[in-house]
């Protein structure tokens, strides 16, 4: 795993201009989701018609894996049905957090496009580089965890 | 003036000759924990293969060799912070037992409702968190000690705080974790007793930087942690003054701490036993004994000497790149170099940091007020030990200049 599939393009972008970084006052179910490792604060909003997730947004700080990851997901699961954006989260961490390679033999990586150029991931895929890098990938679940907290309980969640 | 650690003394320490990522190590993660050099493994390692005993309970020759070596551990860790007395020495697992069992003991007799801890703005969280258990017991209040924007400690502020009286505790680290300010704890101190308050110390940073003399400087209590100056993790001790000491409840009770038990009347062993219940980590003592010998033969100077050339070199660097703020600039700071970057959020630094071999903490460093205080979420830190050479600052800048290049 190297660094630049750590950090591809896509990454970059969506961490330098994250998409639907904004307060949505209408919002039907809030969450905060707070790393105290590294101090990266998320509040997830989200509106809620029916069972679709009409619209969806963040506010918060932090590195550019936390933040691509919120970007995207907000893209991800607006217009989706509930089911489906539960079911996104599920295949979403459970992808960040399953090791596939076996932590030192870096040789054996092809696994990661096996296993996870999920179709249904999507684009999201690419951030399941961050499984082989374990001390960040609760940078990659930090708004996926505020997001299910959000439909769930609507409160505030950490990644310690 | 030197700007290499000579080859013998860095070689000395086994964990760094390593490649990381296909890159030499460079362990600029010095003030989390520092290296352990040869001479503290194989102290360690020669008192389980030979001396392996319980202490202070056997009348064989292992345990009394053990004892032997416990105790003359305790008077290392005395005469190298020119303790008047071994016995003012209590070995605990670190630093943060170490002010937990102050604030604990002393607070539990000392502090009381409508008193007041002072503790400055920069603390680590062990000894802050400590001081809000021990005052929300008694009804008393914690106010932090503001600092300026170099993260040099506001001693006028201090000092009208200390003014307004009820201050029983000032507690305020030697030096910062976060930012490198070395504070002036022999003023803190003559400030903290003119106004009937005793102080703190926090001297995790400290000892493997500073010259300490807790006679000179007068402290009531000064923690110190094994594992930041070459020595074991999971050891430390605690310096406090005889006189606090003698009255002070036991922190844990148990075997080893008492003279007498029945179920009528227990009576509580002498100072330091009183505050050591329990088999105690004698590898750990012996060890950290070893460590501040490993200090004192090759010498404070040329420690000091070293990693402020270095710490000076790695900070000048630093200010080159565009995008670069440090974090702490207080005049006559130690080598501890704390920095954000406009391009990219530290974790990002450090993991790209971590791709060149470079070892660096990143995050809050268990300070969430100070960095609240300078408008950071969290830093990337570079801190420099004895051991450190220009290749690493290299290196360092290498990565550097990789997170400006990616993220630019």
């Amino acid at each position: 795993m190297s660094l630049s599939e750590l950090y591809q393009e896509v990454i970059l972008d969506h961490g330098k201009n994250p998409r639907n970084l904004r307060e949505m006052p209408d919002a039907t179910h809030v969450a905060e989701g707070y790393n105290p490792l590294c101090g990266d604060q998320i509040k997830v909003f989200l509106r809620v018609a029916g069972d679709v997730v009409e619209d969806a947004s963040f506010l918060g700080r932090g590195c550019a894996i936390s933040q691509a990851s919120a970007s995207m997901m907000t893209q991800a699961i607006k217009g989706q049905t509930l089911a489906k954006a539960e079911e996104l989260f599920e295949n979403f961490r459970d992808a960040v957090t399953t090791q596939a390679d076996g932590g030192c033999d870096h040789s054996s990586e092809p696994t990661f496009e096996d296993a996870f150029q999920d179709e249904s991931l999507g684009v999201l895929s690419c951030l399941t580089g961050v499984r082989n890098y374990p001390n960040r990938i609760k940078c990659a679940v930090l708004a996926w965890h505020a997001m299910h907290s959000a439909l769930h309980e609507g409160s505030k969640v950490t990644t310690e | 003036m030197p700007t290499k650690a000579p080859t013998d003394l860095r070689s000395q320490f086994p964990a760094l000759a390593q490649e990381v990522n296909g890159k030499p190590l460079a362990y600029l993660d010095n003030a989390s924990t520092t290296q352990r050099p040869a001479v503290v493994l194989e102290a360690m390692q020669c008192f389980y293969q030979h001396d392996n005993a319980n202490v202070h309970r056997g009348v064989h020759a292992l345990s009394q060799r053990a004892t032997d070596e416990f105790d003359a551990a305790r008077s290392t860790v005395a005469k190298f912070i020119h303790a008047s007395n071994a016995n003012s020495v209590i070995f605990t697992k670190g630093c943060t037992e170490s002010i937990n069992l102050v604030a604990a003991t002393w607070g539990f007799q000392n502090i009381r409702e409508g008193d007041r801890v002072l503790v400055s703005t920069m603390e680590h969280h062990a000894n802050i968190v400590p001081w809000q258990v021990a005052t929300e017991r008694a009804g008393a209040v914690v106010e932090p000690v503001p600092i300026f924007d170099d993260c040099s400690l506001d001693m006028e502020a201090l000092e009208s705080m200390l003014k307004k009286g009820r201050a029983k505790v000032v507690a305020v680290k030697h030096v910062c974790n976060a930012s490198g300010t070395v504070n002036p704890i022999g003023e803190i101190t003559k400030l903290a007793h003119e106004h009937g308050a005793v102080v703190m110390i926090d001297g995790a940073q400290g000892l493997a930087h500073q010259a300490v003399d807790v006679q000179a400087l007068d402290v009531d209590f000064y923690s110190i942690a094994s594992h930041k100056v070459y020595g074991p993790m999971g050891f430390g001790a605690l310096y406090g003054k005889p006189e606090h000491l003698e009255g002070m409840p036991p922190y844990q009770t148990g075997g080893g701490m008492i003279r007498s038990v029945s179920f009528e009347e227990t009576i509580y062993a002498a100072v330091p036993d009183k505050f050591e219940p329990g088999t105690p980590n004698v590898a750990g003592a012996i060890g950290l004994a070893r460590a501040l010998d490993w200090v004192t033969e090759v010498g404070l100077d040329r420690i000091q000497a070293v990693e402020h050339e270095l710490g000076r070199s790695c900070t000048e660097q630093l200010q080159d790149v565009p995008g670069v703020r440090i974090i702490g600039t207080a005049p006559g700071k130690a080598s501890i170099v704390s920095f954000v970057m406009e391009q990219a959020h530290p974790h990002d630094v450090g993991t790209i940091l971590d791709s060149e071999g470079v070892a660096v903490r990143t995050g809050q460093h268990c300070c969430h007020p100070l960095l609240d205080r300078m408008g950071v979420p969290a830093t990337t830190r570079a801190s420099i030990s004895v051991y450190n050479n220009e290749e690493d600052i290299d290196s360092l800048m290498r990565g550097v200049k990789r997170v400006a290049q990616l993220f630019g």
